[in-house]
Protein backbone atom coordinates (compact mmCIF):
# COMPACT_ATOMS: atom_id res chain seq x y z
CA UNK A 1 0.00 0.00 0.00
CA UNK A 2 0.99 3.63 -0.50
CA UNK A 3 -0.06 6.53 1.70
CA UNK A 4 -0.56 9.71 -0.33
CA UNK A 5 -0.91 13.24 1.10
CA UNK A 6 -4.31 14.94 1.26
CA UNK A 7 -3.75 17.97 3.49
CA UNK A 8 -2.80 18.01 7.14
CA UNK A 9 -5.76 16.02 8.42
CA UNK A 10 -6.24 13.38 5.73
CA UNK A 11 -4.42 10.79 3.62
CA UNK A 12 -5.32 8.71 0.61
CA UNK A 13 -4.39 5.03 0.84
CA UNK A 14 -3.60 3.57 -2.60
CA UNK A 15 -2.19 0.38 -4.14
CA UNK A 16 -4.11 -1.94 -1.87
CA UNK A 17 -3.93 -5.68 -2.43
CA UNK A 18 -7.61 -6.13 -1.62
CA UNK A 19 -10.80 -4.26 -2.48
CA UNK A 20 -10.85 -0.87 -0.74
CA UNK A 21 -14.21 -1.73 0.83
CA UNK A 22 -12.72 -4.87 2.37
CA UNK A 23 -9.68 -2.95 3.58
CA UNK A 24 -11.88 -0.27 5.12
CA UNK A 25 -13.99 -2.90 6.89
CA UNK A 26 -10.81 -4.42 8.35
CA UNK A 27 -9.43 -0.97 9.25
CA UNK A 28 -12.41 0.64 10.91
CA UNK A 29 -11.85 -0.88 14.37
CA UNK A 30 -8.10 -0.37 14.26
CA UNK A 31 -7.71 3.25 13.25
CA UNK A 32 -9.28 4.80 16.33
CA UNK A 33 -12.07 7.26 17.16
CA UNK A 34 -10.13 10.24 15.76
CA UNK A 35 -11.08 9.09 12.26
CA UNK A 36 -14.09 11.12 11.17
CA UNK A 37 -14.35 9.87 7.59
CA UNK A 38 -13.30 6.54 6.08
CA UNK A 39 -14.20 6.65 2.39
CA UNK A 40 -13.41 3.70 0.15
CA UNK A 41 -13.55 4.40 -3.58
CA UNK A 42 -12.68 2.47 -6.73
CA UNK A 43 -9.04 1.81 -5.83
CA UNK A 44 -8.32 3.94 -2.75
CA UNK A 45 -9.46 4.70 0.77
CA UNK A 46 -9.60 8.27 2.08
CA UNK A 47 -8.95 8.66 5.80
CA UNK A 48 -9.85 11.97 7.48
CA UNK A 49 -9.00 12.71 11.14
CA UNK A 50 -10.41 15.35 13.45
CA UNK A 51 -7.04 16.63 14.65
CA UNK A 52 -3.94 16.97 12.42
CA UNK A 53 -1.81 16.02 15.45
CA UNK A 54 -3.28 12.51 15.31
CA UNK A 55 -2.63 11.87 11.63
CA UNK A 56 0.76 10.19 12.06
CA UNK A 57 -0.59 7.71 14.60
CA UNK A 58 -3.49 6.89 12.28
CA UNK A 59 -1.11 6.34 9.36
CA UNK A 60 0.93 3.91 11.49
CA UNK A 61 -2.26 2.06 12.39
CA UNK A 62 -3.31 2.00 8.73
CA UNK A 63 -0.03 0.40 7.70
CA UNK A 64 -0.62 -2.36 10.26
CA UNK A 65 -4.12 -3.24 9.02
CA UNK A 66 -4.37 -6.85 7.90
CA UNK A 67 -7.34 -7.33 5.62
CA UNK A 68 -6.66 -11.00 4.94
CA UNK A 69 -8.80 -12.03 7.88
CA UNK A 70 -11.77 -10.61 6.00
CA UNK A 71 -10.88 -12.20 2.67
CA UNK A 72 -13.35 -15.01 3.34
CA UNK A 73 -16.18 -12.52 3.29
CA UNK A 74 -18.25 -13.89 6.17
CA UNK A 75 -17.26 -11.03 8.46
CA UNK A 76 -18.70 -8.50 6.07
CA UNK A 77 -22.17 -9.22 7.32
CA UNK A 78 -25.29 -10.95 6.04
CA UNK A 79 -26.24 -10.68 2.36
CA UNK A 80 -28.62 -7.83 1.71
CA UNK A 81 -31.44 -8.82 -0.65
CA UNK A 82 -33.03 -6.37 -3.04
CA UNK A 83 -36.32 -7.41 -4.67
CA UNK A 84 -36.36 -6.44 -8.36
CA UNK A 85 -38.85 -6.41 -11.21
CA UNK A 86 -36.66 -7.07 -14.23
CA UNK A 87 -38.68 -4.94 -16.63
CA UNK A 88 -36.21 -2.17 -17.31
CA UNK A 89 -36.23 -0.30 -20.66
CA UNK A 90 -32.67 -1.32 -21.56
CA UNK A 91 -32.85 -5.13 -21.17
CA UNK A 92 -33.21 -5.58 -24.92
CA UNK A 93 -30.27 -3.24 -25.62
CA UNK A 94 -28.06 -5.10 -23.17
CA UNK A 95 -29.11 -8.41 -24.75
CA UNK A 96 -28.22 -7.11 -28.20
CA UNK A 97 -24.89 -5.69 -27.03
CA UNK A 98 -23.86 -8.90 -25.27
CA UNK A 99 -25.29 -11.50 -27.64
CA UNK A 100 -27.47 -12.93 -24.87
CA UNK A 101 -31.23 -13.32 -24.77
CA UNK A 102 -33.25 -11.03 -22.50
CA UNK A 103 -33.92 -13.96 -20.15
CA UNK A 104 -30.22 -14.76 -19.98
CA UNK A 105 -29.41 -11.13 -19.09
CA UNK A 106 -31.89 -11.26 -16.22
CA UNK A 107 -30.85 -14.73 -15.02
CA UNK A 108 -27.17 -13.83 -15.05
CA UNK A 109 -27.75 -10.58 -13.14
CA UNK A 110 -29.96 -12.25 -10.52
CA UNK A 111 -27.62 -15.19 -10.00
CA UNK A 112 -24.60 -13.12 -8.99
CA UNK A 113 -23.49 -12.18 -5.50
CA UNK A 114 -22.41 -8.54 -5.38
CA UNK A 115 -20.45 -6.45 -2.92
CA UNK A 116 -20.79 -2.73 -2.21
CA UNK A 117 -17.44 -1.30 -3.21
CA UNK A 118 -18.09 2.37 -2.58
CA UNK A 119 -20.72 5.10 -2.72
CA UNK A 120 -20.60 8.33 -4.68
CA UNK A 121 -22.41 10.37 -7.34
CA UNK A 122 -25.42 10.82 -5.03
CA UNK A 123 -26.30 9.95 -1.42
CA UNK A 124 -26.90 6.21 -1.21
CA UNK A 125 -25.68 5.44 -4.76
CA UNK A 126 -23.65 2.28 -4.20
CA UNK A 127 -21.29 0.83 -6.82
CA UNK A 128 -21.63 -2.96 -6.68
CA UNK A 129 -18.85 -5.26 -7.89
CA UNK A 130 -19.54 -8.85 -8.90
CA UNK A 131 -21.37 -8.21 -12.15
CA UNK A 132 -20.79 -11.25 -14.40
CA UNK A 133 -18.24 -10.53 -17.14
CA UNK A 134 -20.78 -11.39 -19.84
CA UNK A 135 -22.79 -8.33 -18.72
CA UNK A 136 -19.97 -5.80 -18.84
CA UNK A 137 -21.22 -3.04 -21.12
CA UNK A 138 -20.16 0.60 -21.42
CA UNK A 139 -22.37 3.43 -20.29
CA UNK A 140 -25.14 4.49 -22.66
CA UNK A 141 -23.89 6.83 -25.36
CA UNK A 142 -26.71 9.22 -24.46
CA UNK A 143 -27.50 9.50 -20.77
CA UNK A 144 -31.07 10.01 -19.65
CA UNK A 145 -31.94 13.34 -18.07
CA UNK A 146 -34.16 11.52 -15.63
CA UNK A 147 -33.93 7.97 -14.32
CA UNK A 148 -36.80 6.72 -12.11
CA UNK A 149 -35.94 6.28 -8.43
CA UNK A 150 -35.26 2.64 -7.62
CA UNK A 151 -33.94 1.81 -11.09
CA UNK A 152 -31.59 -1.16 -11.11
CA UNK A 153 -28.77 -0.50 -13.54
CA UNK A 154 -25.51 -1.82 -14.96
CA UNK A 155 -22.50 -0.16 -16.62
CA UNK A 156 -18.72 -0.27 -16.69
CA UNK A 157 -18.51 -3.53 -14.76
CA UNK A 158 -20.71 -2.37 -11.89
CA UNK A 159 -24.35 -2.70 -10.93
CA UNK A 160 -26.24 -0.11 -8.91
CA UNK A 161 -29.65 1.09 -7.78
CA UNK A 162 -30.46 4.76 -8.37
CA UNK A 163 -31.68 5.97 -4.95
CA UNK A 164 -33.56 8.97 -6.30
CA UNK A 165 -34.69 10.22 -9.63
CA UNK A 166 -31.61 11.79 -11.19
CA UNK A 167 -29.81 12.01 -14.52
CA UNK A 168 -28.20 8.68 -15.38
CA UNK A 169 -26.10 7.07 -18.06
CA UNK A 170 -26.31 3.43 -17.00
CA UNK A 171 -28.44 0.70 -18.60
CA UNK A 172 -31.72 0.23 -16.75
CA UNK A 173 -32.63 -3.43 -16.44
CA UNK A 174 -35.16 -3.36 -13.63
CA UNK A 175 -36.69 -1.55 -10.70
CA UNK A 176 -37.04 -2.02 -6.96
CA UNK A 177 -39.65 -0.57 -4.62
CA UNK A 178 -37.09 -0.45 -1.81
CA UNK A 179 -36.15 3.04 -0.63
CA UNK A 180 -32.37 2.87 -0.85
CA UNK A 181 -31.76 6.22 0.84
CA UNK A 182 -34.05 7.89 3.36
CA UNK A 183 -32.61 10.78 5.34
CA UNK A 184 -35.18 10.31 8.10
CA UNK A 185 -34.01 6.73 8.68
CA UNK A 186 -31.04 5.70 10.83
CA UNK A 187 -28.81 4.75 9.07
CA UNK A 188 -30.12 6.62 6.04
CA UNK A 189 -28.54 4.35 3.42
CA UNK A 190 -29.47 0.69 3.10
CA UNK A 191 -26.17 -0.12 1.38
CA UNK A 192 -22.77 0.66 2.83
CA UNK A 193 -19.28 -0.32 1.63
CA UNK A 194 -18.39 -3.97 2.18
CA UNK A 195 -21.96 -5.33 2.28
CA UNK A 196 -22.73 -8.44 0.21
CA UNK A 197 -25.83 -7.94 -1.96
CA UNK A 198 -28.15 -10.10 -4.06
CA UNK A 199 -30.99 -9.18 -6.36
CA UNK A 200 -34.13 -11.29 -6.02
CA UNK A 201 -36.60 -11.35 -8.92
CA UNK A 202 -39.93 -10.18 -7.56
CA UNK B 1 -39.86 34.59 12.60
CA UNK B 2 -38.44 36.40 9.59
CA UNK B 3 -39.68 36.68 6.04
CA UNK B 4 -37.59 36.77 2.89
CA UNK B 5 -38.40 39.92 0.92
CA UNK B 6 -35.69 39.34 -1.67
CA UNK B 7 -33.63 36.17 -1.69
CA UNK B 8 -30.61 37.69 -3.40
CA UNK B 9 -27.82 35.50 -4.68
CA UNK B 10 -27.54 31.94 -3.41
CA UNK B 11 -29.12 32.35 0.00
CA UNK B 12 -29.34 29.18 2.07
CA UNK B 13 -29.58 28.03 5.66
CA UNK B 14 -26.28 26.69 6.96
CA UNK B 15 -24.86 25.20 10.13
CA UNK B 16 -21.98 22.77 10.68
CA UNK B 17 -23.23 20.40 7.98
CA UNK B 18 -23.23 16.59 7.85
CA UNK B 19 -19.81 15.26 8.79
CA UNK B 20 -19.17 11.51 8.93
CA UNK B 21 -21.43 10.40 6.06
CA UNK B 22 -19.04 10.64 3.12
CA UNK B 23 -18.83 6.82 2.85
CA UNK B 24 -22.50 6.72 1.83
CA UNK B 25 -22.15 9.58 -0.62
CA UNK B 26 -23.45 12.45 1.54
CA UNK B 27 -21.48 15.70 1.11
CA UNK B 28 -20.25 17.42 4.28
CA UNK B 29 -21.97 20.73 3.35
CA UNK B 30 -22.25 23.39 6.09
CA UNK B 31 -21.20 27.05 6.10
CA UNK B 32 -18.50 27.94 3.58
CA UNK B 33 -16.88 30.14 6.26
CA UNK B 34 -17.74 28.44 9.56
CA UNK B 35 -15.63 30.81 11.68
CA UNK B 36 -17.41 33.86 10.32
CA UNK B 37 -20.79 32.22 10.87
CA UNK B 38 -19.79 31.37 14.45
CA UNK B 39 -18.68 34.96 15.07
CA UNK B 40 -22.08 36.29 13.98
CA UNK B 41 -23.76 33.73 16.23
CA UNK B 42 -21.67 34.81 19.21
CA UNK B 43 -22.61 38.44 18.71
CA UNK B 44 -26.31 37.64 19.06
CA UNK B 45 -25.69 35.26 21.96
CA UNK B 46 -26.31 32.04 20.00
CA UNK B 47 -24.27 28.86 20.40
CA UNK B 48 -21.62 28.94 17.62
CA UNK B 49 -23.27 26.10 15.69
CA UNK B 50 -26.74 27.64 15.46
CA UNK B 51 -28.08 27.70 11.90
CA UNK B 52 -27.62 31.02 10.11
CA UNK B 53 -28.42 32.47 6.72
CA UNK B 54 -25.56 32.39 4.25
CA UNK B 55 -25.80 34.62 1.22
CA UNK B 56 -23.70 35.84 -1.66
CA UNK B 57 -25.55 39.13 -1.19
CA UNK B 58 -28.72 40.94 -2.10
CA UNK B 59 -30.69 39.33 0.74
CA UNK B 60 -33.49 41.43 2.16
CA UNK B 61 -35.48 40.21 5.16
CA UNK B 62 -38.36 41.52 7.20
CA UNK B 63 -38.88 40.74 10.87
CA UNK B 64 -42.33 39.16 11.26
CA UNK B 65 -41.86 39.18 15.02
CA UNK B 66 -39.19 41.27 16.78
CA UNK B 67 -35.77 39.66 16.34
CA UNK B 68 -32.14 40.42 17.11
CA UNK B 69 -29.69 39.93 14.24
CA UNK B 70 -26.05 40.41 13.32
CA UNK B 71 -24.33 40.15 9.98
CA UNK B 72 -20.63 40.04 9.14
CA UNK B 73 -20.96 43.41 7.39
CA UNK B 74 -22.06 45.21 10.53
CA UNK B 75 -20.99 43.00 13.42
CA UNK B 76 -23.13 44.42 16.20
CA UNK B 77 -26.36 43.00 17.56
CA UNK B 78 -29.29 44.85 15.98
CA UNK B 79 -32.86 44.71 17.16
CA UNK B 80 -35.49 44.64 14.46
CA UNK B 81 -39.05 45.47 15.51
CA UNK B 82 -41.85 43.57 13.79
CA UNK B 83 -42.10 44.90 10.26
CA UNK B 84 -38.57 46.28 10.14
CA UNK B 85 -36.36 45.25 7.25
CA UNK B 86 -32.67 44.60 6.81
CA UNK B 87 -30.53 44.12 3.71
CA UNK B 88 -27.28 42.21 3.31
CA UNK B 89 -25.82 43.72 0.13
CA UNK B 90 -23.40 42.21 -2.37
CA UNK B 91 -19.83 43.32 -1.93
CA UNK B 92 -16.60 42.72 -0.09
CA UNK B 93 -16.28 39.06 0.71
CA UNK B 94 -18.07 36.47 -1.41
CA UNK B 95 -20.17 34.89 1.37
CA UNK B 96 -22.03 36.84 4.04
CA UNK B 97 -23.73 35.59 7.17
CA UNK B 98 -26.82 36.73 8.99
CA UNK B 99 -27.31 35.28 12.43
CA UNK B 100 -30.65 35.61 14.20
CA UNK B 101 -30.85 35.33 17.98
CA UNK B 102 -32.46 31.95 18.69
CA UNK B 103 -31.06 30.43 15.51
CA UNK B 104 -32.82 29.43 12.31
CA UNK B 105 -34.89 26.40 13.25
CA UNK B 106 -36.08 24.81 10.01
CA UNK B 107 -36.48 21.04 10.16
CA UNK B 108 -33.05 19.29 10.23
CA UNK B 109 -32.22 16.57 7.73
CA UNK B 110 -29.64 13.98 8.81
CA UNK B 111 -28.92 16.09 11.89
CA UNK B 112 -28.26 19.34 10.03
CA UNK B 113 -30.20 22.33 8.75
CA UNK B 114 -27.69 22.96 5.98
CA UNK B 115 -28.78 23.22 2.35
CA UNK B 116 -26.62 20.91 0.28
CA UNK B 117 -26.70 22.40 -3.21
CA UNK B 118 -25.06 19.32 -4.76
CA UNK B 119 -27.18 16.47 -3.42
CA UNK B 120 -30.30 18.50 -2.66
CA UNK B 121 -30.44 17.39 0.97
CA UNK B 122 -31.73 19.84 3.52
CA UNK B 123 -34.08 22.79 3.07
CA UNK B 124 -34.35 24.31 -0.41
CA UNK B 125 -32.53 27.59 -1.11
CA UNK B 126 -34.50 30.56 0.19
CA UNK B 127 -37.00 32.23 -2.09
CA UNK B 128 -39.04 35.40 -1.96
CA UNK B 129 -41.91 35.09 0.47
CA UNK B 130 -40.38 32.29 2.53
CA UNK B 131 -41.12 32.51 6.24
CA UNK B 132 -38.18 31.28 8.23
CA UNK B 133 -38.77 30.16 11.83
CA UNK B 134 -36.47 31.42 14.57
CA UNK B 135 -35.79 29.54 17.81
CA UNK B 136 -36.27 30.46 21.44
CA UNK B 137 -34.11 32.93 23.32
CA UNK B 138 -30.73 31.35 24.10
CA UNK B 139 -29.20 31.62 27.56
CA UNK B 140 -26.38 33.98 26.64
CA UNK B 141 -27.00 37.68 26.22
CA UNK B 142 -25.96 39.27 22.92
CA UNK B 143 -22.28 40.11 23.04
CA UNK B 144 -21.55 43.74 23.79
CA UNK B 145 -18.18 43.69 22.07
CA UNK B 146 -17.83 44.23 18.39
CA UNK B 147 -16.09 41.23 16.85
CA UNK B 148 -13.12 42.36 14.78
CA UNK B 149 -13.45 41.81 11.08
CA UNK B 150 -10.66 39.36 10.34
CA UNK B 151 -8.21 40.82 7.87
CA UNK B 152 -8.08 38.49 4.93
CA UNK B 153 -4.54 37.21 4.58
CA UNK B 154 -3.12 37.69 1.15
CA UNK B 155 -1.97 34.12 0.53
CA UNK B 156 -3.27 30.61 1.06
CA UNK B 157 -0.86 27.86 2.05
CA UNK B 158 -0.89 24.71 -0.07
CA UNK B 159 0.65 21.26 0.27
CA UNK B 160 1.13 18.46 -2.25
CA UNK B 161 -1.96 16.51 -3.31
CA UNK B 162 -2.17 12.75 -3.83
CA UNK B 163 -1.77 12.98 -7.62
CA UNK B 164 0.96 15.61 -7.85
CA UNK B 165 2.95 13.08 -9.86
CA UNK B 166 0.34 13.28 -12.63
CA UNK B 167 1.60 16.81 -13.31
CA UNK B 168 4.79 18.39 -14.61
CA UNK B 169 7.59 18.56 -12.07
CA UNK B 170 7.46 22.28 -11.38
CA UNK B 171 3.67 22.40 -10.87
CA UNK B 172 3.70 23.30 -7.15
CA UNK B 173 6.01 26.18 -8.02
CA UNK B 174 3.66 27.22 -10.81
CA UNK B 175 0.76 27.16 -8.35
CA UNK B 176 2.72 29.39 -5.96
CA UNK B 177 4.08 31.75 -8.59
CA UNK B 178 0.88 32.46 -10.49
CA UNK B 179 -1.64 35.14 -9.52
CA UNK B 180 -4.90 33.19 -9.93
CA UNK B 181 -8.16 34.82 -10.87
CA UNK B 182 -11.41 33.46 -9.49
CA UNK B 183 -13.44 32.71 -12.63
CA UNK B 184 -16.47 30.96 -11.12
CA UNK B 185 -17.48 30.29 -7.55
CA UNK B 186 -20.22 28.31 -5.83
CA UNK B 187 -20.75 26.32 -2.65
CA UNK B 188 -19.35 23.31 -4.52
CA UNK B 189 -16.05 24.78 -5.65
CA UNK B 190 -13.97 27.74 -6.73
CA UNK B 191 -12.55 27.70 -10.23
CA UNK B 192 -9.30 29.51 -10.94
CA UNK B 193 -7.83 30.87 -14.15
CA UNK B 194 -4.25 31.84 -14.83
CA UNK B 195 -2.11 29.07 -16.22
CA UNK B 196 -3.19 25.72 -17.64
CA UNK B 197 -1.64 23.08 -15.40
CA UNK B 198 0.08 20.53 -17.58
CA UNK B 199 -0.43 16.81 -16.98
CA UNK B 200 2.33 14.32 -17.68
CA UNK B 201 0.10 11.34 -17.02
CA UNK B 202 -2.93 11.02 -19.24
CA UNK B 203 -5.86 8.66 -19.04
CA UNK B 204 -8.68 8.45 -16.54
CA UNK B 205 -8.33 8.35 -12.81
CA UNK B 206 -10.81 6.03 -11.05
CA UNK B 207 -12.93 8.13 -8.69
CA UNK B 208 -11.41 8.71 -5.28
CA UNK B 209 -12.30 10.50 -2.06
CA UNK B 210 -12.05 14.30 -1.85
CA UNK B 211 -11.71 16.84 0.95
CA UNK B 212 -12.58 20.51 1.31
CA UNK B 213 -9.60 22.49 0.04
CA UNK B 214 -8.46 19.82 -2.44
CA UNK B 215 -7.49 21.35 -5.79
CA UNK B 216 -8.72 19.17 -8.68
CA UNK B 217 -7.57 19.70 -12.24
CA UNK B 218 -9.93 18.70 -15.06
CA UNK B 219 -8.55 18.02 -18.55
CA UNK B 220 -8.82 21.71 -19.50
CA UNK B 221 -6.13 22.52 -16.94
CA UNK B 222 -7.99 25.10 -14.82
CA UNK B 223 -7.72 24.27 -11.09
CA UNK B 224 -10.88 23.92 -9.01
CA UNK B 225 -10.73 24.08 -5.20
CA UNK B 226 -13.34 21.93 -3.43
CA UNK B 227 -15.71 23.67 -1.02
CA UNK B 228 -18.52 22.83 1.38
CA UNK B 229 -20.82 20.95 -1.03
CA UNK B 230 -18.03 19.16 -2.89
CA UNK B 231 -18.83 15.64 -4.14
CA UNK B 232 -17.58 12.85 -1.91
CA UNK B 233 -15.57 11.28 -4.73
CA UNK B 234 -14.20 12.57 -8.02
CA UNK B 235 -12.18 11.42 -10.99
CA UNK B 236 -10.01 14.47 -11.64
CA UNK B 237 -6.50 14.32 -10.15
CA UNK B 238 -5.90 16.41 -7.03
CA UNK B 239 -2.65 18.31 -7.50
CA UNK B 240 -2.52 20.15 -4.17
CA UNK B 241 -4.53 20.75 -1.00
CA UNK B 242 -5.11 24.15 0.57
CA UNK B 243 -4.33 24.38 4.30
CA UNK B 244 -7.59 23.99 6.25
CA UNK B 245 -7.38 27.39 7.92
CA UNK B 246 -6.73 29.09 4.57
CA UNK B 247 -9.59 27.59 2.53
CA UNK B 248 -11.75 30.62 3.33
CA UNK B 249 -9.10 32.98 1.91
CA UNK B 250 -9.87 31.41 -1.47
CA UNK B 251 -13.59 30.83 -0.81
CA UNK B 252 -14.22 34.45 0.21
CA UNK B 253 -12.52 35.94 -2.88
CA UNK B 254 -15.25 37.09 -5.27
CA UNK B 255 -15.27 36.40 -9.01
CA UNK B 256 -12.57 38.49 -10.65
CA UNK B 257 -10.51 38.65 -7.48
CA UNK B 258 -6.94 37.43 -7.22
CA UNK B 259 -5.79 34.47 -5.15
CA UNK B 260 -2.18 33.66 -4.39
CA UNK B 261 -0.77 30.43 -2.99
CA UNK B 262 2.33 29.91 -0.89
Amino acid sequence: MRVLPMGRNAVLVDDLTVSPAVWAAAAVDRLGPQVIELVPAATTVLIVVDDPGRLDAVIDAARAVDPTRLAGGSELGPTFEIPVSYDGPDVADVAAATGLTADEVVDLHAAAVYRVEFCGFAPGFAYLSGLPAALHVSRRSTPRTRVPAGSVAIAAGYSAVYPTSSPGGWHLIGRTEMTMFDPSRSPPALLAPGMPVRFVPA
Amino acid sequence: MIEVVRSGLSTTVQDRGRPGLAAVGVPHSGAVDPQLAAQCNRIVGNPPDAAVLETAGGLQIRAVTAVTVASDLEPVARSLAAGQQLTVPVGGRQWHYLAVRGGIVVEPVLGSRSTDTLSGLGPPPLAEGDRVPVGDEPNDAPSGEVAPVRPSAAEARIGPGPRLDWFAESTLETLRRTPWTVTTTSRVGVRLGGVRLERVRLGELPSEGLVRGAIQVPPDGDPIMMLADHPTTGGYPVVAVVEIADVTIVAQTPVGGIVRFV
